[in-house]
């Protein structure tokens, strides 16, 4: 992952200051995570065989990543059979080169884009720029956020910060210059910005010829890839154009279709809290008569083998992307995806950036820190990711390289304070059962009760908010009702 | 190095506490989650259940019998006010008697994609439907056509017989063939992404009429 990311993006600590000081993002962000949790909780509830779905899962993708490189070759070698074309990327770069190059050999000047966390992870709009081609993203949110020429902000609701008034701003403000203008009279009604939104993009969708996408799942077993979505944007660019172009992580395999049925159960509930999606698309290779008549897979590494290479980190490539990790997280919550200064905000982003993208820069080195070790993440991840074990497991890789570095960091300073604490995974569940028994960490009303030990670390070490000095267990109780 | 190449022995070195001889059905996957269903595909409590849920979704469900289909079909198109519908390839023949036949395309040969923008409706049959998720899964067999028919025009009319409907998603899984581009399509097009309401019809088409022939 060298994505350019966020150029100057400070360390996580400051950058969530700022984000606290904005009332107006805190209350969006509130509001969405609230109504999200429980849509996911009634829909999660339903299901009576929930555990047992995620405990299949967490075991596809661990045998999955034991043997990846075997279900690569198997997924190339039907890929290929079916008539697409498989391409290897070591890197962001190289990846994005990939689909430039791809892009160029068709002679078109503009691609349309489903939206995907792996190709903004890769830079793929700016590397498209500098190569005079526009990409159009077509997802109702990532419209907002290109238009608004702002940053994604939410794995799943890239524009969870801004609220109907603000997108109405925005489609009347930049639509004209992009397209088809939105109506003079366009109100906030989320029913009128959705028409706009169709009415602004049906164009290109009508004359795009290529067309850019990620994907949920590829099967090794047939070649086959997944994408989950509701719009119909996603159909609209897997359909139309001539060409697809699909930039897809290799961690994204499973070795069999019929490993689909866990991962459509877990994805649309754990994600939007819908017993399903609108909308999945699936294909293999190319169709005669049907679809795109060119199909390539870029296959990303990106600093996935780096993660792949940790036993213990290894497990935050079972992410599915489902985003329920950060709607649960008390810190995302009040901070938003801005802060963690990486495509993957929240709870999985402070374990995957640092991973992907390595320690070398303080931004990325105080993501482990990010957290208040609550569990929460934990409890609702649908693969079962143990997102706390990671992050602490991180903090002492970042510490262990810290001492190879001479300046003292803030990091180092409040490990040696909770080093005992934190020396294992089973002293930290030690410490979050003693938490836990003094009541529910993170209850269904959001409240937190009591923070575990570890988390004092965080909070001491970061001064979190808003009055400074207060401490982040007394600012929760005081502003968390 | 080649990329591919570079790649491949990344992985191989990353997995090096991956013992030698280990195969992948050495790590055990437990499926102990339900894959059959609590009531046999077509019977009534699938198929009341898919109905439910399609409603929850904001499409219309109706049951028909195979006699009634036919008026059921026209009626559905008049009362949108559809001057012309577009109708794949393998469509039951019975099933469009009460249609006129001036305002039926066949796609053959293939309606061009801004053509198709102009089309007010489109009625295609299903290959499978799941009642606990609500879902229709196209699988462009006959009667559903390529895939761009049921995704441009703004009204879809999807025509099911009730032993196509299985009770959860393996069971689906296990009927469709994968090599065949598959739509699974839950309700209609909607989004989240304003303040996280579903707001029904963005792109795909934004009336959804379920016909279940029992
Ligand atoms: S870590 Fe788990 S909960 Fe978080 S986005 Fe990934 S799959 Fe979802």
């Amino acid at each position: 992952m060298n994505g350019p990311t966020f150029l100057g993006t400070p360390a996580f600590p400051s950058a969530a200051r700022t984000a606290l000081a904005d009332t107006r993002l805190r209350h969006n962000l509130a509001h969405a995570t609230t109504t999200i949790r429980r849509k996911r909780e009634e829909a999660v509830a339903e299901v009576d065989d929930w555990e047992a779905l995620r405990e299949a899962g967490r075991a596809v993708k661990e045998r999955t990543l034991r043997h990846l490189d075997r279900y690569l070759l198997q997924l190339e070698e039907r890929v290929t059979a079916a008539g697409g074309r498989v391409h290897w990327a070591r890197d962001g770069q190289e990846a994005a080169r990939i689909v430039v190059d791809l892009v160029q050999a068709t002679g078109e000047r503009e691609v349309v884009k489903v939206k995907s966390m792996t190709t903004q992870e890769i830079g793929l709009n700016e590397a498209l720029a500098d190569a005079g081609i526009t990409a159009y993203e077509t997802d109702l949110a990532e419209l907002v956020v290109q238009l608004g020429q702002d940053r994604p902000s939410h794995i799943l609701v890239p524009a969870i910060h801004r609220n109907r008034a603000e997108i109405r701003e925005i489609f009347l403000r930049a639509m004209g210059e992009h397209g088809r203008a939105a109506p003079a009279d366009l109100s906030d009604d989320p029913q009128e910005l959705a028409e706009a939104a169709r009415r602004h993009l049906r164009e290109k969708f009508l004359r795009a010829k290529v067309g850019v996408s990620g994907a949920n799942f590829l099967v090794a077993e047939t070649g086959t890839a997944v994408v989950v979505e509701s719009e119909g944007n996603g159909r609209m660019c897997l359909t139309l154009p001539e060409t697809l172009i699909s930039v897809v992580g290799i961690e994204k395999v499973v070795p069999t279709w019929q490993d689909l049925e866990i991962f459509l159960q877990l994805l649309p509930r754990s994600s939007t809290g819908e017993r399903m999606n609108p909308y999945t698309s699936s294909w293999t290779g190319t169709t005669a008569d049907d679809g795109p008549g060119a199909f390539h897979l870029v296959l990303l590494d990106g600093g996935r083998t780096d993660t792949l290479a940790d036993p213990v980190g290894r497990q935050a490539l079972n992410c599915i992307r489902c985003s329920a990790c950060l709607n649960v997280c008390p810190v995302y919550e009040r901070v938003g995806g801005h802060a963690y200064g990486s495509v993957y905000p929240g709870p999985i982003g402070a374990v995957l950036t640092p991973q992907l993208r390595g320690t070398a820069a303080e931004s990325d080195r105080s993501l482990p820190y990010a957290s208040t070790l609550c569990g929460a993440c934990y409890e609702v991840c649908p693969v079962k990711i143990n997102i706390p074990e990671v992050l602490v497991h991180l903090r002492a890789r970042v510490v262990d390289e810290g001492r190879t570095r001479k300046v003292p960091s803030p990091e180092r300073l409040a490990m040696a304070a909770a080093r005992s604490v934190l020396a294992g995974p089973s002293r930290l569940a030690a410490a979050q059962r003693a938490a836990a028994a003094a009541g529910r960490l993170l209850g269904r009303d959001g409240r937190i009760s009591r923070l575990p030990g570890p988390a004092s670390a965080w909070t001491e070490a970061r001064d979190v908010p808003v009055p400074a000095r207060e401490s982040f267990r007394a600012w929760w109780r005081r502003t968390h009702r | 190095m080649n990329a591919r190449t570079e790649v491949l022995s990344r992985i191989r070195r990353a997995l090096a506490d991956v013992p030698e001889g280990e195969r992948p059905e050495d790590v055990p996957v437990p499926r102990a989650y339900a894959r059959g269903g609590t009531a046999a595909a077509g019977s009534p409590q699938v198929v009341e259940l898919l109905t439910t849920r399609l409603a929850d979704y904001g499409a219309s469900v109706h049951l028909v019998s195979e006699g009634a289909a036919p008026t059921v079909i026209a009626q559905t198109l008049s009362a949108r006010g559809a001057a012309c519908a577009v109708v794949p390839q393998g469509f039951p023949p019975a099933w469009l008697a009460a249609l006129d036949p001036h305002r039926v395309l066949d796609d053959r040969p293939r309606v061009p994609v801004r053509e198709l923008d102009r089309v007010d409706s489109v009625v295609t049959t299903a290959a499978v439907a799941i009642a606990e998720t609500g879902t229709l899964v196209l699988d462009g067999g006959p009667g559903q056509g390529r895939r761009a028919l049921t995704l441009v025009p703004d009204h879809h009319v999807c025509v099911l017989r009730a032993e196509q409907v299985v009770a959860r998603v393996p069971e689906a899984l296990a009927r469709l063939d994968p090599v065949r581009p598959l739509t699974f399509v839950s309700g209609p097009s909607a989004t989240s992404d304003i303040e996280l309401d579903r707001v029904e019809g963005v792109h795909g088409p934004r009336t959804l009429h379920v016909l279940i022939v029992v």
